[in-house]
């Protein structure tokens, strides 16, 4: 059954309906329960759950992450949910010394089945302290999972199977996401693997991930209106990447432009760029296009954020000039 | 390993326990010696930490352990991991770095893993083991299983953010974790009073109101009563404790470690109160064991260690084929 919901409500709807399916699973984080979540994601879960399912936490990133980490080793599947990326920073020694490296380094006797919720992403001046795009950071890091659901769909079913994995998996929810309102189907089942093709074209591929989809998406129709048929292509996942999607549709279209809230220097934009011309190099008709953020820390006005970040217009220039009009 | 009956908080002197006790701290020694011998051959790479002169902590507190309990532990863990019954020649071929190691010889000294018998590293981030013992703790108490992780670490990392949010959140959600501060006066080269303002490192965690106690980490008798004292009052449900056990390492911070920062006058003085010495001559003047006791304990570890060398010289390597097996999200 298909209905209408925000990402919002699709995210705290996932949350609840995985608990109720396995009581191991458990959400703990900065203001979860009383206060109901920063972004109002797990409203009505502690009523319901009680607190000791739902968990407020000290504003304590590396403890809790950890204590996180410890109680998925011991047998628990924790949610840990984090305000926002650029505090993610204080927790990054848990996930990567511990969480992404047990397994290896213990000779495969040791997973962490731990799913991590992170608030990514620019837009709502909130500045260069809680504003920043670090995706790309955390798809550095081999042992990890990393997704950036971008639709109301994927906001919902990305989270069962992400408690399946057998090792830590990370979540990124834009901000600016989570008041859009789309069809959602509760039965439909996603994969963790698999980039997707939101739209259809066959002149060049504009391939994205997150918040930027619904400007890439935006941007396609404008170029329609120019005669250029753009194909949009969501990562999903930011590791491991789709490469066979990546190398397809730039091998259908011949052209391509990655747009990718990150910095520009080291982003994902690069290392898509970079596959593309491993991969396909005598495929191309043009240079890959990159629109990324300007290599500024997120400014607070609303007029120097807007040109800080990738939008619709540049979106559109990138394209254009790939196409050598 | 533990042969008193859970809630025992008492040791009990006997003297098969007293020889057991001398064992265990042997077999660190012996062992760990053999590990110094092995790295001038360059037979063990890397960094090598030696417990040496500290062996009545891991010891004492892990008499007061249950099969089922979890041990999270640093990067000086060999003897830990050996008095939790992890294998020495597991261990020894860990740290050749050859495939029969605990870890098929990827982590090497400083992370060894024993998951069947609740060993969680090896962890070689200062303070970096503190959440990670919560978090067990917290799925122990979540599960209404009646289990205790307990938590070492050196005095250094009390200058970790890590030491803090942890006992914090240990305390306020009243988690079933033995904080162990194997306090050796030197976070590698740095002295305490050169790191902290506070010295008393009890005091510190008794102001996240849990129980701390300092030990004489050299008295493995006394190490081993408190230890008992806090499993039981933390299998009573009361939450965390915290033992702040002192004590001395012998040997340098690392096969790197020139020692400039202390005196052979102050090595010598700890090495008088040894943890061994000090048990061996009390044992003897007690009466609990005699000299062919003590002998037949070195025949024994001797032999044990001869046989860990042993296995890791014939233990293979990994095949550099598999090197990507074992890592997250491959797919």
């Amino acid at each position: 059954m298909t209905e209408e919901v925000t990402y919002r409500e699709a995210v705290g709807r996932t949350i609840r309906d995985a608990m109720k399916a396995d009581d191991r699973v458990f959400i703990m984080g900065e203001d979860v329960a009383r206060y109901g979540g920063t972004y109002a994601v797990t409203k009505g879960l502690a009523e319901e759950f009680g607190e000791d399912r739902v968990r407020d936490t000290p504003l304590s990133e590396s403890a809790f992450t950890g204590a996180g980490i410890g109680a998925a080793i011991g047998g628990m599947r924790p949610i840990v949910e984090i305000m926002t990326v650029n505090f993610s920073l204080l927790a990054l020694d848990q996930i990567l010394n511990t969480a992404a490296t047990f397994r290896h380094m213990s000779g495969g006797q040791v997973g962490v089945p731990l799913v991590i919720r992170i608030a990514t992403g620019a837009g709502r001046q909130l500045a260069a302290q809680h504003s920043h795009s670090l995706e790309n950071w955390y798809a550095h890091i081999p042992g990890l999972r990393v997704l950036a659901p971008a639709t109301v769909q994927d906001a919902y079913a990305m989270l069962a199977p992400a408690l399946q994995d057998p090792d830590p998996v990370i979540i990124f929810e834009h901000v600016m996401l989570y008041g859009r309102t789309e069809p959602l189907d509760t039965s439909s089942v996603a994969d963790l693997r698999s980039a997707a093709v939101r739209r259809a074209g066959t002149d060049i591929s504009l391939i994205t991930y997150g918040g930027s989809l619904p400007k890439t998406l935006e941007a396609a129709e404008v170029l329609t209106e120019e005669g250029i048929g753009a194909e949009v292509l969501d990562l999903r996942v930011l590791r491991p990447l789709d490469n066979a999607a990546i190398l397809e549709t730039v091998s259908k279209t011949r052209r391509a432009v990655v747009v990718d809230e990150g910095w520009l220097t080291g982003s994902l934009a690069a290392e898509i760029s970079a596959r593309i011309m491993e991969g396909a190099f005598w495929e191309l008709d043009a240079p890959v296009g990159r629109v990324c953020s300007a290599e500024i820390p997120i400014p607070y006005p609303k007029h120097l954020e807007d040109a800080a970040l990738p939008q619709v217009d540049r979106i559109v220039a990138a394209a254009m000039a790939a196409m050598g009009r | 390993m533990n042969k008193y009956a859970p809630g025992d908080v008492r040791p009990h002197l006997t003297r098969d326990h007293c020889l057991h006790l001398m064992k265990q701290m042997t077999r660190i020694r012996r062992f760990e010696e053999k590990c110094a011998e092995l790295y001038t051959q360059e037979k063990i790479r890397g960094f090598l930490h030696l417990y040496i002169g500290e062996e009545a902590v891991a010891t004492g507190v892990t008499e007061a352990l249950g099969p089922e309990d979890a041990v999270v532990a640093t990067y000086r863990e060999h003897g830990h991991a050996l008095v939790r019954g992890v294998p020495a020649d597991r261990i020894m071929a860990e740290m050749f770095g050859r495939i029969d190691g605990v870890c098929r010889g990827r982590g090497g000294s400083m992370h060894l893993f024993d998951v069947g018998r609740r060993f969680y590293g090896g962890n070689a981030i200062v303070g970096g083991g503190l959440p990670l013992a919560v978090g067990l703790a917290l799925a122990d108490k979540m599960q209404g299983r009646d289990r205790v992780t307990v938590c070492f670490f050196g005095e250094g990392a009390v200058a970790e953010g890590e030491f803090h949010e942890s006992l914090n959140l240990a305390a306020l959600w009243k988690l079933p974790v033995l904080f162990v501060c194997e306090n050796n006066g030197y976070a590698m080269g740095t002295a305490l009073d050169r790191s902290e303002s506070e010295t008393d490192i009890h005091a510190k965690a008794a102001s996240y109101r849990l129980p701390a106690e300092v030990v004489d980490g050299m008295n493995v008798v006394e190490v081993e009563a408190a230890a008992r004292r806090a499993t039981g009052a933390i299998r009573a449900a009361e939450g965390p404790y915290f033992l702040e056990c002192r004590t001395y390492r012998f040997r340098a911070h690392s096969m790197f470690d020139p020692q400039l920062y202390r005196s052979k006058d102050e090595v010598a003085a700890w090495e008088k109160k040894g943890p061994v010495v000090r048990f061996r001559d009390w044992m003897v003047a007690a009466g609990m064991a005699h000299e062919a006791d003590l002998a037949r304990i070195e025949e024994e570890v001797a032999a044990e260690v001869t046989a860990a060398v042993a296995f890791a010289e014939a233990s293979e390597w990994e095949s550099v084929n598999t090197m990507l097996e074992e890592v997250g999200a491959l797919g």
